[in-house]
């Protein structure tokens, strides 16, 4: 890679990935959207209602905390965090949410509608939808509603429809099916407000847009404290929007290492895992061409990762584009590692992350100790554990109950 | 000329207009598809349309999604769409449309695709998640194997795209009727007559054959009054193999009595 980087190209394309590949209906409404995010994006009422909302109403910015404990215990490099988890509904969802419920209203759209893994873009949606008065709809599988109960309740709360889809894996990728027939049926009145940098152009590109807020304030925090760029860049993978946000800012910095951590489930030899970029090939799913999860006959095939939001068969095109680059590596971490990275940060430094980024923390726990003490390593925390309380208890069993 | 637009002329100067009826391959059972597109056939159906099963369906509604889970159950692969395709040929020369979403035509390649399905006798393909803009390499090689390719345009299609569309489609265009998926409905929607008008109000055109929500005879009777040089229907006939999952003889009687109905209707 030379000079500045430029993509998606007009085609929506990064390099042969990306692209648009959707049922004719929805064609127009993607070509729309696109006009109303270019004309859009350099408006300066649209940046500024943008950026009030996101510092008075989402929180913006968030921390750049160092983690001076972790740092000592691990012995390597230094380790901050990009607090991601103090944002308003708990995790970097409401970036996105907020950027295109402004879009969807400027383009006279009344309702919302959503799919949602673990529940944290559902509720991000449905907060939005409550603040702007949209009538809003979210999809999520019926796995998900089970592990993640407690979003399920919130979103009600916020006064969305919560949709049980109980298809295919009854995951993330079934809730995307639904959205996308939701949207193709209701598409004069409806916005599709998808959560990641997955599905046909130009939603890559607008949630990269609208997340890449997350590393444009590492950027300037880490000069500020450090007064040079990290060595190392870290976020978790599902779909990838808030690593491709984190990573945006830094790309063309070549020498910062961009890292994706993926779920590897059960591990990459079980087929039980959530890697498509690890562990994936090249294919098309959810209207864009990207490394999935698939077999030998172009079937999609089911995921599992004890995160339901990395649970998921496909991953945002952009990712597949840097991977095979050579600009960002990508690994996986399995579902114990990211257990004990979830309890090691929670008990060294008092926060409890998500699962999702508790995966891109267990590769920072392997990486740092190899690296020297003036190394700097930053990882997006993407969200917080609350959620989560109930899967780690059952995982953890009854070692931490008390008499 | 292909096979397909011969069906149609043959068909519109004998005073009916073209019924295409889908199945999925395999649903419940590999060994029933043929049987069942016998009974199509014989009953009425011009043109067959055998849906390779896919897992993750987005056009389709609740009907074709539980159909292509029963397919796919059944160990059905598009390899397997295509030789149910060439079993289907040995005994009737009706055209035969391959429907199947990009991905499984993707990870077979398009050239090996296209030849295993050309040598088949398979006459057209249909994607329905395969924009007219991201086709070209598509259509060289289905072009390279002498098999129709037959786009899908709906009313949202812009006038500009609709001009793309017609000429990239060969064999007949795919009018969606409706905004939305596939699956049974009461009514023939408004935006279906007026997307027919559109295209037939052009010079230059392949012939238009309406699907998507198109269930009754009355729907078909309807459409063809309206235009429609074909009707396609699919979850009508496809709920009836839902409703006779233990019973293919019952189910082949069935189809074969709703086919006969349905290509009444077409009559003008």
């Amino acid at each position: 890679m030379t000079g500045r980087y430029s993509l998606p190209d007009v085609n929506g394309r990064f390099g042969v990935f990306g692209g648009r590949y959707v049922p004719e209906t929805l064609v127009e409404p993607l070509v729309e959207l696109e006009e109303a995010y270019y004309r859009l994006k350099d408006d300066e009422s649209f940046k500024r209602e943008l950026n009030t909302l996101l510092r008075d109403y989402a929180g913006r910015p968030t921390p750049l905390y160092y983690a001076e404990r972790l740092t000592e215990r691990l012995g390597g490099a230094k380790i901050y965090l990009k607090r991601e988890d103090l944002l308003f509904t708990g995790a970097h969802k409401i970036n996105n949410a907020i950027g295109q419920a402004l879009i969807a209203r400027r383009m006279g759209k009344t309702r919302l509608v959503a799919e949602t893994g673990a529940g944290q873009h559902g509720v991000a949606t449905a907060t939005v939808a409550a603040r702007m008065g949209f009538k809003c709809t979210v999809y999520m599988g019926a796995e998900d509603m089970e592990r993640q109960s407690v979003n399920v309740y919130r979103m009600r709360l916020l006064g969305a429809e919560v949709r049980r889809v109980d298809t295919g894996s009854r995951t993330l990728k079934d809730a995307i099916n639904e959205a996308l027939r939701d949207w193709a049926t209701n598409v004069m009145t409806t916005h599709y407000l998808l959560g990641s940098a997955v599905g046909p152009h130009p939603y890559p590109l607008i949630v990269r847009d609208l997340q890449s807020v997350i590393g444009r304030e590492i950027r300037q925090q880490v000069l500020e404290k450090e007064g040079r760029l990290p060595d190392m860049v870290v976020a978790c993978v599902g779909g990838g929007s808030n690593a491709i946000g984190t990573f945006y800012p830094f790309i063309e910095d070549k020498d910062v290492r961009l890292v994706g951590v993926e779920a590897g489930g059960e591990g990459l030899g079980t087929g039980r895992h959530a890697a498509s970029l690890v562990g994936g090939t090249p294919g098309i799913l959810h209207g864009t061409y990207s490394y999935i999860l698939q077999d030998e006959n172009g079937q999609i095939s089911t995921t599992h990762s004890i995160s339901a939001g990395l649970d998921y068969s496909g991953v945002g095109p952009e990712h597949a584009y840097l991977k095979d680059s050579g600009r960002a590596e990508y690994v996986a971490v399995g579902d114990l590692e990211a257990l004990d990275a979830f309890l090691k940060l929670t008990r060294v430094e008092g926060i409890m992350p998500a699962l999702e980024p508790a995966h891109a923390l267990a590769y920072v726990m392997k990486a740092a100790p190899t690296m020297r003490r003036d190394d700097i390593i930053v990882v997006t925390l993407s969200g917080r554990g609350d959620k989560d309380l109930g899967i780690v208890s059952k995982s953890l069993g009854e070692a931490f109950e008390q008499d | 000329m292909s096979r397909i637009e011969d069906v149609f002329r043959r068909s519109l100067a004998s005073g009916s207009a073209v019924l295409i009826g889908y199945l999925t391959a395999g649903d419940p059972r590999q060994e029933y598809t043929v049987r069942f597109a016998e009974t199509l056939l014989e009953g009425g159906v011009d043109i067959l349309e055998l849906g390779a099963p896919f897992s993750d369906p987005v056009a389709d509604g609740v009907t074709i999604q539980a159909s292509s889970q029963r397919a796919l159950a059944a160990g059905t692969t598009l390899r397997d769409t295509i030789k149910l395709t060439a079993e289907i040929k040995k005994r009737h020369e009706a055209p035969i449309v391959i429907l199947s979403y990009l991905n499984p035509i993707h990870r077979m390649e398009f050239r090996r695709f296209f030849q295993e399905a050309g040598a088949a006798g398979v006459d057209g393909v249909v994607v329905p998640d395969l924009p007219v803009e991201e086709s070209s390499s598509f259509r060289e090689e289905a072009q390279r194997a002498g098999v129709n390719t037959i786009f899908l345009a709906s009313p949202t299609t812009s006038e500009s795209r609709l001009d793309k569309i017609l000429k990239a489609s060969k064999g007949f265009v795919y009018l969606v009727s409706l905004l939305g998926v596939t699956g049974v409905r009461r009514d023939v929607s408004p935006e279906a007559l007026r997307l027919l008008e559109r295209v037939k109000a052009r010079r230059e055109r392949p012939y238009a054959a309406v699907g998507f929500g198109v269930s009754t005879p009355d729907h078909v009777s309807l459409l063809v009054r309206s235009g429609a040089e074909g009707v396609i229907v699919g979850s009508a006939l496809v709920r009836i193999v839902e409703e006779n999952l233990n019973n293919p003889e019952d189910c082949a009687e069935r189809l074969g009595s709703l086919a006969i109905r349905l290509k009444e209707a077409a009559r003008f």
